[in-house]
């Protein structure tokens, strides 16, 4: 792949991303004031697991660069730099990282069938290496107790472990529809 | 098109976006370590009167912050339930000051004056091979695309309303994603005939432009 064509899929998944948060409606708790549940997440773990962990770490953090130049791309139509004064900005900052882990999964198991690879790889990059991120930073802003940000953050995990299957479900489609498009399988 | 700018002439919009960018960063480091509610307070009202010198854009910044303005709230009543509302009232004038403070920023600044004030910031992104250049087209690409692919998700949302009566959800992403996957190889392919990102003679901004504007 040349470097040009790299630097169009990454754009482009930027697009992905983005679109994600701007069409489909964020998942509300009572509680969701703080740090929202939202399908573009699964951008994020999409990022890594269809661009390989170098280029999904780079779409997330030019999506990240886009937001803070004011675009109102994160879900709820947020952006500017105000949102990384926000109690969630711990996943933000945790964002490209999740996707790197997500990429280098991916390309460790590149021999694994499909489905459970991603599933794998979007639950190790999007919780395991995400959630520690985002619970410093609720405990950061928000000046809270680190054990007290953790169980705050705890009620989301049902719906990021389903987003995890989702991604897994999206990923073998993609798979099925373009055999060629997850980059870390080649 | 998608952009939070709110056109205008007032005082906040003609200083420059960089010492827009370093004044909330300064103001962000002083108000850190601040823990009287007293001076927290006087700096949300400097904020305030920076508000008021929109004059008429003023009230259209004060709906865009409701969301904003709810997880103030959300914190303060966190604080006061499971801690001390004193140490609320502390965390939640910061954060309010902040936030309005970074929003006017970002409400008076053009996206292209942005980034030009970011490009000495981007340029420890050349050591990885990152060209100002190149970066500036993936921005622009990106911030085509978006509503293109926004337009897609509709789109596909609609046929699926159309055959099940229901809305797609997470449904579209997959079809999504298989469209950017097409979208992307058409425009590399646009991108190479046009001799690719580097390869154009260097007249500006302008080719840049073109391409991102005609190539779907």
């Amino acid at each position: 792949m040349t470097a040009d064509r790299s630097l169009v899929h990454i754009a482009i998944h930027v697009a992905v991303i983005s679109a994600l948060g701007y069409y489909l409606p964020a998942f509300t708790t009572p509680l969701t004031g703080s740090v929202p549940i939202t399908v573009q997440s699964m951008g994020i773990m999409l990022a890594g697991v269809m661009l390989g962990p170098v280029r999904g770490a780079l779409a997330v953090l030019l999506f990240l660069l886009i937001v803070a130049l004011g675009m109102p791309l994160l879900s709820g139509g947020r952006g500017g730099i105000g949102v990384f004064l926000l109690p969630s900005v711990g996943f933000l900052v945790g964002f490209p990282v999740a996707a790197f882990v997500c990429g280098l999964m991916m390309q460790a198991l590149k021999h694994r069938p499909v489905f459970p690879a991603a599933l794998l790889a979007s639950f190790v990059g999007g919780i395991v290496v995400l959630y520690p991120f985002g619970i410093l930073g609720i405990s950061v802003v928000a000046q809270k107790p680190l054990f007290e940000s953790a169980v705050g953050a705890l009620i989301y995990l049902p719906g990021d472990m389903l987003k995890c299957l989702a991604t897994a479900f999206v990923a073998t489609t993609i798979d099925r529809g373009r055999p060629d498009a997850i980059f870390p399988r080649q | 098109m998608i952009s939070a700018y709110l056109p205008g002439t007032t005082i906040l919009h003609r200083i420059g976006a960089g010492w827009k960018l370093i004044g909330l960063l300064a103001t962000s480091m002083l108000l850190l370590p601040v823990g009287s509610p007293v001076v927290l307070a006087g700096a949300l009202v400097l904020v305030l009167a920076v508000l008021a010198s929109l004059g008429a854009g003023a009230a259209t910044v004060l709906r865009s912050l409701k969301p904003l303005a709810a997880v103030v709230v959300f914190i303060l009543l966190l604080h006061a339930l499971f801690g001390t509302l004193d140490a609320g009232i502390v965390v939640a004038l910061r954060l309010a000051s902040l936030l309005l403070l970074a929003t006017l920023i970002t409400l008076t600044t053009r996206l292209d004056d942005m980034l030009d004030a970011l490009t000495p910031v981007l340029r420890p992104a050349a050591f990885f091979g990152l060209s100002e250049r190149r970066l500036a087209l993936a921005i622009a690409l990106s911030i085509r695309f978006t509503p293109m692919l926004i337009d897609v998700m509709h789109q596909l949302n609609e046929a699926y309303r159309a055959r099940s009566g229901r809305n797609g959800h997470v449904r579209l992403v997959a079809p999504l994603c298989l469209h950017a996957l097409n979208a992307a190889d058409h425009i590399a392919e646009a991108l190479a005939a046009r001799g690719g990102a580097d390869g154009c003679p260097p007249e500006g901004g302008a080719p840049k432009k073109d391409r991102s504007e005609n190539d779907r």
